[in-house]
């Protein structure tokens, strides 16, 4: 493009249209910025009088004015694991199947469904595991594993049916379609030669999945994993729901608890006096950390593997 | 397409700006204690007064106090009236007092989902004190089953439930065994948000409800309309009198009648373990939180109408409903105080 | 064939087979959640419970109409937010911007979109509550407007940047400013790609419940304007699936199916313009 005058692209309304669109784009990063600033600068009690103690100490007591994040922080990590374990194995064996074995029709209308199911929204969730994932766990589910498995601390202890296992297993149909859709681009993209060598040196179509595909798109997935486990740590309605509302450290998978979500959640609306208001911002501040963290492991994760499969790694 | 859109987008905005002209709009927040009685009035109200809506939101006493505090809301609603240094807060915010106005009076009653009780179990101060405390855990324990000859108590863990919000139903629950036990008062203490030592947590005497209707040998307590109204069996609990008393009418206005004559200027009374015979001992007024000066006066006067008709009419209508109705002496100085609201 | 070769065989497909049942397992849940909600909601949506206001507690008969017009003003607004934000904000990403701002604004945009939706409920609540000192569907809007701001974004700055570099050129070669372009060539050009976005962002938003909790708060009433605390469908299934009353609970069921109902057919509508329309990149 040649050079034009300041007044005839103005004219013709180019740096208007750039200055407009411009404004819109700075606006994400104003709002994101204020967004931020705002969870510090409405956390500042807890922070000055608790430091560093915050996220070690378990009490909560809005009476007496003390507050230790660490039954939530315990809560959240708990059932974003207990999330993991189910979802992880389940999650990569779909998409290995809808990856290399499904034929192509297939994979997608598995896929598009899988995708309806990422798009149900958490109250949803809950309102199935209040009357369906609740009775279920105390009446079978968990007597089972107390039955066969009692004699771990994590099967032990009265089954109420709400709890981190309960909260767990809820969280996990919630993940699952994370896993699945990302772990099934990545594993697509491994190129077609690294399979077809290892077929041609005599492996089973199991055995060149399991140590040549898998371990090719091994930080793909990885990345696939941080993404859910972000998309768990956030969760608020369903787990509010089955968790149990008490903030607890136990052992027991039964035990009720609480997550940082839930906790604001609940209480956000009545916390009197400022050091407890601020207490649950800082919460938040702590979730949004975490969660910022793993995203942008993820991102990164994804990215690198994606590079590799385009070729740009050697065969 | 963008025709389309344009003219829905107008249709909205008309609906919108329609719905806006006519009804004055009040918020308020507060107890889930009364919410069934509040939901009727305002309810029976807006059907005599068309012009009037008042949206009452149940989230729990803390967050009536909290919100009206911070103003979000016109008024707020709470069973555990607002402490010394939460007036002062307010004072402090917005320049001029909050007022308390008492509305109804209510039970808090332990009620439980045991299979194969569906009668009224006897519950004495010490028991009630130790199954929260964590130190008694089954119900066949001797101080349950020592007050319940004849019952066939089974052997299974209580779940004990308690609220997970801040909540004035809590505060007189927690009020009470601060009165009749030193080890809660030391350890707990009272307060709309305390530091349970053992239980789950349900949001709202409506979750509470839930959870213990839900869950089996779970053992909580409510507001008695609310054990009613789910068809939840509910025990009797022993006064200081001696006897065991069932939360009804009679014996929650019987818990009445000593505040009735010595109420304080500010309404802030408590009546749970209150004396005499027939008095159910975890009975409580619940108030509505009014600031004394509103600046929209069309607000301000719908409230002071609905506060002159919650104190007349209103007062018909809470028996239906399992609270029990203000002493007359408190009604009379309410009526005068009405003044107060400017 | 050798007992090694017959045992790797036999893994092989053992193996194969157990990742078609996790396949299966989860599809099937999403059916599974159909059927439940079909199941239960479909016996308990009746006249009432579009037309009719909630009823005292404890009382039978009442509804969610307010709860449904609450929840379109408030879906409503959040597009009036997000889509001209997300839209504009993609052009300039797309068609205007250098490097740096570019990734600035995108890393913005994705930090956005990672903050869990009850943050976004406090940061709606200190922005918009309590300076207005009330309870709105203004706030409530707001605060589900900046959670379809990244989907819309960056979606929309993928199907623009898809757009051939060919058809660009050809209409500046024709003496066409690059507004001109992009608003007569480009945008028209990945509109499917455009619409499905912001369909999916809806669609999205429309089942939040978290961010809600204080702004909009909620109301037994009709919300007359935009200044004044509104009920939502999802909120009010929160409410009702804890509490206790049976009418409630089918209340909650019926609320569940009609939400689930309108988020699915949202998105199956948007993927079916996407598979019919113009070549997009493998996000």
């Amino acid at each position: 493009m040649g050079s034009r005058s300041f007044v005839s692209k103005l004219r013709d309304g180019d740096e208007i249209a750039r200055l407009v669109t411009f404004i819109f784009a700075g606006s994400v990063v104003l709002i994101t910025l204020l967004l931020v600033f705002e969870l510090w600068r409405e956390s500042y009690l807890p922070r000055h009088k608790f430091g560093f103690g915050f996220f070690v100490t378990s009490v909560w007591d809005p009476i007496f004015d003390k507050f230790g994040a660490l039954p939530f922080i315990y809560g959240t990590m708990v059932t974003a694991g207990v999330a993991l374990l189910i979802a992880v194995p389940l999650g990569i064996g779909a998409a290995i199947f809808l990856a290399e074995l499904a034929p192509a029709r297939v994979s997608d209308t598995l896929q598009f469904f899988i995708d309806l199911l990422a798009a149900v929204p958490s109250v949803i969730y809950g309102l199935l595991g209040v009357f369906i994932v609740i009775p279920v766990m105390r009446q079978y589910i968990q007597p089972a594993l107390k039955n066969s498995l009692g004699f771990l601390p994590f099967f032990q202890g009265p089954a109420y049916g709400v709890g981190f296992l309960t909260a767990g297993m809820v969280l996990a149909i919630m993940v699952i379609p994370y896993i699945i859709s990302v772990s099934r681009e990545v594993l697509i993209s491994v190129p077609r030669d690294q399979r077809e060598a290892a077929l041609a040196l005599g492996a089973t179509r199991w055995e060149s999945t399991w140590k040549v595909v898998l371990p090719f798109a091994r930080t793909g997935i990885m990345g696939s994993i941080f993404l859910a486990l972000a998309r768990a740590l956030g969760e608020t309605m369903a787990v509010t729901m089955v968790i149990g509302n008490t903030p607890t450290i136990s052992a027991s998978l039964f035990s009720p608890g609480y997550s940082i979500a839930a906790v604001i959640a609940n209480e956000f609306t009545e916390a009197t006096g400022d050091l407890y208001l601020q207490s649950l911002i800082e919460l938040g501040l702590v979730l949004f950390l975490l969660t910022f963290l793993l995203n942008g492991m993820a991102r990164l994760l994804i990215v690198v593997t994606s590079q590799r499969g385009s070729g740009m790694g050697q065969a | 397409m963008k025709r389309l859109a344009l003219l829905f987008l107008a249709v909205l905005a008309l609906v919108a700006v329609g719905v806006a002209q006519g009804a004055l709009s009040i918020n308020g927040a507060g107890a889930t204690f009364p919410y069934p009685m509040y939901s009727k009035w305002f309810d029976d109200y807006h059907k005599k007064n068309s012009n009037v809506e008042i949206n009452y939101q149940s989230i729990g006493s803390g967050g009536g106090i909290k919100q009206v505090t911070e103003g979000t809301v016109d008024f707020g609603a709470s069973d555990g009236p607002m402490n010394d240094e939460q007036l002062k807060a307010y004072q402090d915010k917005h320049g001029f007092p909050i007022l308390h106005f008492p509305t109804v009076l209510g039970a808090d009653v332990p009620t439980y989902n045991i299979s194969g009780v569906s009668g009224e179990l006897n519950f004495t101060p010490e028991a009630l004190a130790a199954i929260f405390l964590g130190k008694v855990t089954k119900w066949n324990d001797p101080l349950i089953a020592g007050a319940n000859k004849g019952v066939n108590l089974p052997g299974n863990d209580i779940v004990v439930v308690h609220r997970s919000d801040g909540s004035g139903t809590t505060y007189i629950w927690t009020d009470y065994l601060s009165k009749v036990s030193e080890e809660w008062k030391s350890k707990v203490g009272k307060g709309t948000s305390v530091n349970w030592p053992v239980g789950l947590g349900g949001k709202g005497n409506e979750g509470v409800a839930g959870l213990i209707k839900q869950t089996p040998n779970a053992f909580g307590y409510v507001e008695l309309i609310y054990a009613i109204q789910n068809q939840m069996p509910y025990g009797k609990v022993k006064n200081s009198s001696g006897e065991f008393i069932k939360a009804d009418l009679a014996s929650v206005t019987a818990a009445a009648a000593g505040a009735a004559k010595s109420m304080p200027d500010d309404f802030r009374v408590s009546i749970t373990d209150a004396p005499g015979k027939t008095a159910y001992p975890v009975s409580s007024f619940t108030w509505l939180l009014i600031p004394s000066k509103f600046s929209d006066g069309t607000k301000r006067d719908a409230i002071k109408g609905f506060l002159k008709w919650m104190l007349s009419d209103g007062q018909n209508e809470v028996e239906k409903l399992s609270y029990a109705k203000l002493p007359k002496e408190v009604v009379t100085k309410e009526t005068k105080d009405l003044g107060k609201i400017q | 064939m050798s007992r090694r070769l017959r045992w790797r065989k036999f893994v092989s497909h053992f193996m194969l087979t157990m990742t078609g049942l996790c396949a299966l397992v989860a599809t099937a849940v999403l059916f599974f959640i159909l059927g439940y909600l079909v199941y239960h909601g479909g016996t308990s949506i009746s006249w009432n419970f579009f037309t009719k206001l909630p009823a005292p507690v404890g009382e039978t008969g009442g509804g969610m109409a307010n709860a449904i017009v609450g929840s379109a003003k408030l879906l409503l607004l959040a597009c009036l937010l997000g889509v001209p934000i997300g839209f504009f904000g993609a052009i300039y990403l797309a068609e205007f911007s250098g490097g740096t701002i570019a990734f600035v604004v995108r890393y913005a945009a994705d930090l956005l979109n990672g903050v869990p939706s009850i943050v976004i409920g406090i940061f709606a609540y200190s922005l918009v509550v309590l300076p207005f000192k009330h309870f709105s569907t203004l706030a409530g809007g707001f605060a589900l407007g900046l959670m379809m701001i990244p989907i819309t974004l960056r979606s929309t700055e993928e199907f623009l940047r898809a757009v051939p570099r060919a058809l660009r050129e050809g209409a500046m070669a024709l003496g066409a400013s690059q507004w001109k372009t992009i608003a007569s060539v480009v945008v028209p050009a990945a509109y499917r790609g455009i619409l499905t976005a912001i369909l999916l962002a809806f669609a999205r938003v429309a089942g939040e419940t978290a961010p809600l909790l204080f702004t909009a708060f909620g109301n037994r009433f009709w919300s007359p304007g935009w200044d004044q605390p509104t009920a939502s469908l999802p909120v009010m299934i929160f409410t009702y699936a804890i509490a206790p009353y049976e009418d409630w609970h089918r209340q909650a069921w019926a609320a569940g199916l009609v939400l689930l109902g309108l988020i699915l057919i949202i998105n199956i509508i948007a993927r079916v313009i996407l598979s019919r329309g113009v070549a997009i990149p493998r996000t």
